[in-house]
């Protein structure tokens, strides 16, 4: 299982703590982490999917490449990271 | 006691007018958060704020209980499109309550612009397909920002199915059946930023803001993008008044709920010098439908202010015998019948929104 956290910044908004989910993209992990939260989806995906503008996601230590369809792949143990992105400040 | 909510850059104040005075009832709702429109829902004591965060987007929020607690609801949002340019909504920047035979039905305008319904008091949301299908949005520009957005929705008192909306830029639009066909308004207007020949198109029009009196719905004020008008019918038609001083430009206007032909600007200078004329801020009023205009500073400040007043931010409460205003530099003021005006604060965020508790 992959793991996700989250931004000390976003939590002051949503309660968000470490989840695990399972998946092959980030999208996968996203969409399977979040499932039972659709507002906190919201906070870090714009109602296309994307990532939004100024929220950073991080897979094992890089940004992901893909920010529109978050194809990335994930690994068993990867990391997740969802961060703010200083541009949104 | 009265009670004006303050939506800012940096969140939602609350003032309260008791006995002793206007007061500020401490820290604000949301710290740090931008406000971009609150709701005080005259029909069950409802109260909402839109959010604009920078990093997470566009939020909504509800409170049961007069802002003590709120719960997050979801935000109006676009159909899902697999278009590379589909759009997301920035922000909600208008939010009204339907009629008060529509207990729970709500109105939201966006950036980009979209038209949305709730009718469950904000727990879902549906886009208006019958306006975002009109093939005249493909002509809608941003108007100070980089899409058009909806900043005016007006519900009238008379009939819940007859609106009005005012987008930016994208001219003045009406519905005789709650939504499902629309009509462009706005004829009289004259958008001088566009070529000769050009400038009496409906869809190019910038109403900043456009306000309905409640002493007669018909009777629709707009502060345009490049004068004052007034429409008798409804948005359908318009007059521009003429010889208004000491500027005609700029983006509020707070009619008198008790008085058809009584309404409030706040001037700027001109497009290119959004800044009150002269330094010298500065509020107008007509009385007489538009025909002419008298100037208000007594309380306004002395020395040089740059206080601009956004579209959301002069309004009047439901007697009209109070107004308030808030600045881009963080100056609120309130007023009883707005020849004379009361700073409460002059170290508030930006201001983007006021309501009074109705």
């Amino acid at each position: 299982m992959a793991t996700i956290r989250f931004t000390s910044h976003l939590m002051r908004h949503r309660d968000t703590p470490m989840i695990e989910a399972a998946g092959s993209s980030v999208a996968d992990v996203l969409a399977a982490g979040l499932a039972d939260d659709p507002v906190l989806q919201s906070y870090v995906l714009d109602e296309q999917g994307r990532v939004r503008k100024h929220v950073a996601i991080y897979l094992d230590g890089r940004l992901i490449s893909d920010r529109l369809r978050l194809s990335d792949a994930v690994a068993p143990q990867s990391e997740i990271y969802v961060l703010q992105a200083l541009s949104g400040g | 006691m009265t009670t004006l909510w303050v939506g800012s850059r940096k969140g939602l104040f609350r003032y309260d007018e008791t006995p002793q005075g206007w007061n500020c009832a401490g820290a604000p709702a949301f710290l740090a958060a931008p406000v971009t429109m609150v709701l005080d829902d005259p029909r069950d004591g409802s109260l909402y704020v839109a959010l604009s965060h920078g990093h997470f987007g566009c939020k909504l929020h509800r409170s049961d209980d007069r802002g003590v607690t709120w719960v997050e609801l979801p935000s109006p949002a676009f159909p899902k499109s697999d278009a590379a340019d589909a759009p997301s909504v920035e922000m909600i920047w208008s939010l009204v309550a339907g009629g008060a035979d529509q207990p729970g039905t709500l109105w939201a305008g966006t950036l980009p612009g979209g038209l949305f319904r709730s009718d469950d008091k904000g727990q879902s949301w549906q886009i208006n397909q019958n306006l975002y299908a009109r093939p005249e949005r493909a002509r809608w520009v941003g108007g100070g920002y980089d899409h058009a957005g909806i900043h005016s929705i007006l519900v009238d008192p008379r009939d819940s199915q007859h609106l009005v909306v005012g987008v930016s830029v994208g001219g003045i639009w009406i519905s005789q059946d709650g939504g499902q066909s629309w009509d462009l308004g706005g004829a009289g207007f004259v958008a001088n930023y566009l070529p000769p020949g050009q400038a009496n198109d409906l869809v190019m029009q910038d109403p900043h803001l456009i306000a309905l009196s409640a002493a007669d719905p018909d009777r629709i004020w707009c502060q345009h993008h490049c004068g004052i008008y007034v429409s008798d019918d409804g948005g359908r038609n318009f007059r521009e008044a003429v010889g208004v001083k000491p500027s005609n430009f700029g983006f509020a206007v707070a009619p008198d709920p008790g008085d058809r032909d009584r309404a409030w600007f706040v001037p700027a200078q001109v497009d290119q010098l959004r800044v009150p004329v002269d330094g010298k801020l500065v509020v107008t009023e007509t009385r007489d439908g538009a025909l002419s205009f008298v100037s208000h500073s007594k309380g306004l400040p002395d020395e040089a202010a740059w206080d601009l007043i956004y579209r959301h931010a002069l309004v009047a409460d439901g007697s009209g015998k109070r107004l308030a205003m808030g600045s881009t530099t963080g100056g609120l003021w309130v007023s009883n019948g707005g020849a004379e005006w009361q700073l409460l604060s002059a170290n508030l965020p930006p201001i983007a929104c006021l309501s009074f508790a109705p």
